[in-house]
């Protein structure tokens, strides 16, 4: 089952995460987020992060992304070209911009990094197309669907050009259709131009169908458990990559882990 | 088991519930489309009010000199506009209501979106606002003639002084109901202050921003008649204490109808440009 793929053996490192913790204080007590958690994620690598609720992904994927510092250790990130931003992320919640229309929306980091106008608008129109909005570019994200709007997030988050992807479970909110819809286009764009993506998630299938590795967390405060070398052949196809009978065997010893730490993340909320 | 499926026979002393267009919404199709029906509602009711008082007042219910009919207030009006004195009266109150109204509009929102956007700027301001703003603007006016003398800068200063902390509050307000994730993604897009102050701050606390800027008109057309009561020569508030010292009512209600004329357009013209630049709110 752990068994690893050659060439991203001989990829360089993109992220080193070595021993970050991080403790939040309120007024009475502190709390412990993440423990000494260390990985090394790799160039064009398609990392996922899973672990019981409350376990400190989203945590460690906002450190990653500079929305939060950690409390102790050190990340180590490689930023080939300056001419494009580091990392960009797509948000769990709703995070297109009401007052943007879609056109607006994705090409908001463009403009804050002054692209000119006429480059910025054929990058905005090309994943306004590979996300499928295509005809909406002046309608408002009030006007969409919850799926949509998402949809104008990976697209901001796209057309941004990132050398890093971080993608906080971005279709957990959507419904099962437009999910599985959005999963195979980001299987597909992402087969296309191999950024390296840290992509969080709760459900093991979608960990198993999109990821090279998945990095399982210890509930609170997240350790890292294991980590899972997924060797199913590419392209994939999520339709089909169920049937894969490898895939069954990954579930049941993934989910025979993460089983254990969802137990204890309930015994510790009972309290 | 391969039957066809037939469905039961409704009892018979079961009723039967209809609903055709009309059961739910409680109005049947009528020949008046709903808005049709509202616009003359909408027009019907102040002229309903306006022929009501009218016979109430030439069939001598209430005191005429008090409470003058609308025919008298027209004759009144007509006899003030043709001089040429009302439109003096109008400018003058026009241009001191939209001067203090810019004087106070402008810095209210951008030390508004300041305390919003930087929790320092919060911490120094908000005790400031907190302790002036229950003050009366008006027990500022006497201050306001001493140190800048009977004119329009007093009046126009007045003004401003209601303007500005209606906007102000505001728009505050307005900038921290922002949601978080949209700061998180301005930030993690590598938004500088002054872009976050542009494209967060300002566009999602324009909604606010425009109730304060719609409070603050209103406060404007109110403080101008006391405002106007002294060190005037023109003005629709001027008007009202003139038509007290001549004791000529019927002017009076003049100015009251030019105020509230003035307070409804004013009113119009904030909401189209809301309409205009909120767009996203409407659609």
């Amino acid at each position: 089952m752990v068994t690893s793929l050659i060439n991203s053996e001989k990829r360089q490192v993109s992220i080193q995460v070595k021993n970050i913790s991080k403790r939040f204080k309120t007024r009475k007590n502190i709390t412990e987020a993440l423990t000494n958690v260390s990985v090394d994620v790799k160039e064009g690598e398609f990392f996922c992060i899973v672990g019981p609720s409350g376990c400190g992904k989203t945590t460690l994927l906002r450190i990653l992304a500079g929305l939060e510092e950690q409390t102790d250790g050190e990340i180590i990130l490689s930023w080939h070209n300056p001419e494009r931003p580091l990392s960009t992320m797509v948000f769990q919640e709703q995070s297109a911009y009401p007052w943007l229309t879609v056109e607006q929306n994705v090409e908001y980091g463009l403009r804050l990094r002054k692209v000119p106008k006429s480059m910025r608008r054929q990058i905005t129109q090309e994943w306004i197309e590979k996300v499928g909005l295509q005809g909406f570019e002046h309608h408002y994200p009030g006007q969409l669907s919850g799926g949509m709007k998402q949809r104008v997030a990976i697209a901001r988050a796209f057309a941004n050009d990132p050398e890093i992807l971080l993608m906080d479970e971005p279709f957990a909110n959507l419904d099962e259709q437009t999910k599985i819809l959005m999963q195979q286009e980001l299987i597909h764009i992402w087969e296309g131009n191999r950024k390296t993506v840290v992509f969080i998630t709760h459900s093991i299938d979608e960990a198993i169908m999109m990821g090279d590795r998945i990095m399982m967390l210890t509930a609170h405060p997240g350790r890292v458990k294991q980590v899972f070398d997924i060797d199913l052949p590419r392209p994939r196809n999520i339709a089909e990559i169920r049937a894969n009978p490898h895939f069954a065997e990954l579930f049941t010893g993934i989910w025979g882990l993460l089983k254990i730490e969802v137990e204890n993340a309930r015994i510790q909320n009972g309290h | 088991m391969a039957q066809a499926f037939e469905p039961p026979a409704m009892p018979a002393n079961a009723h039967q519930v209809v609903r055709a267009p009309g059961a739910v919404t409680g109005i049947k199709q009528s020949r008046l489309s709903k808005a049709t029906r509202d616009r003359i509602l909408q027009i019907g009711s102040p002229l309903g009010l306006l022929a009501l008082w009218e016979v109430i007042v030439l069939a001598g219910m209430v005191n005429s000199r008090f409470l003058p009919a609308p025919t008298q207030i027209i004759g009144s009006f007509w006899n003030l506009a043709s001089t040429g004195l009302l439109y003096l009266d109008l400018k003058a109150s026009l241009y001191r209501i939209l001067m203090g109204f810019v004087i106070g509009v402008v810095p209210g929102m951008v030390i508004g979106l300041s305390m919003g956007l930087f929790p320092i700027v919060r911490t120094i301001f908000d005790p400031v606002v907190s302790a002036t703003y229950p003050i009366p603007k008006l027990a500022l006016l006497p201050l306001f003639m001493l140190i800048f003398g009977l004119g329009n800068l007093e009046m126009i200063l007045v003004i401003a002084s209601g303007a500005i902390y209606l906007v102000l509050i505001n728009t505050a307000a307005g900038v921290l109901e922002i949601s978080q994730i949209y700061w998180d993604v301005a930030k993690d897009l590598g938004a500088s202050w002054w872009d976050r102050f542009t494209t967060v701050a300002l566009p999602g606390a324009l909604p606010l921003i425009f109730t304060g800027l719609k409070l603050s008109i209103g406060m404007a057309v109110l403080l101008i008649v006391a405002a106007e009561s002294d060190g005037a020569n023109h003005g629709v508030g001027f008007l009202i204490w003139r038509a007290y010292d001549i004791y000529d009512i019927k002017q009076m209600y003049v100015a009251f109808v030019l105020l509230s004329l003035m307070g409804y357009v004013f009113t119009v013209v904030l909401n189209e440009i809301e309409r205009w630049l909120v767009k996203w709110r409407n659609v």
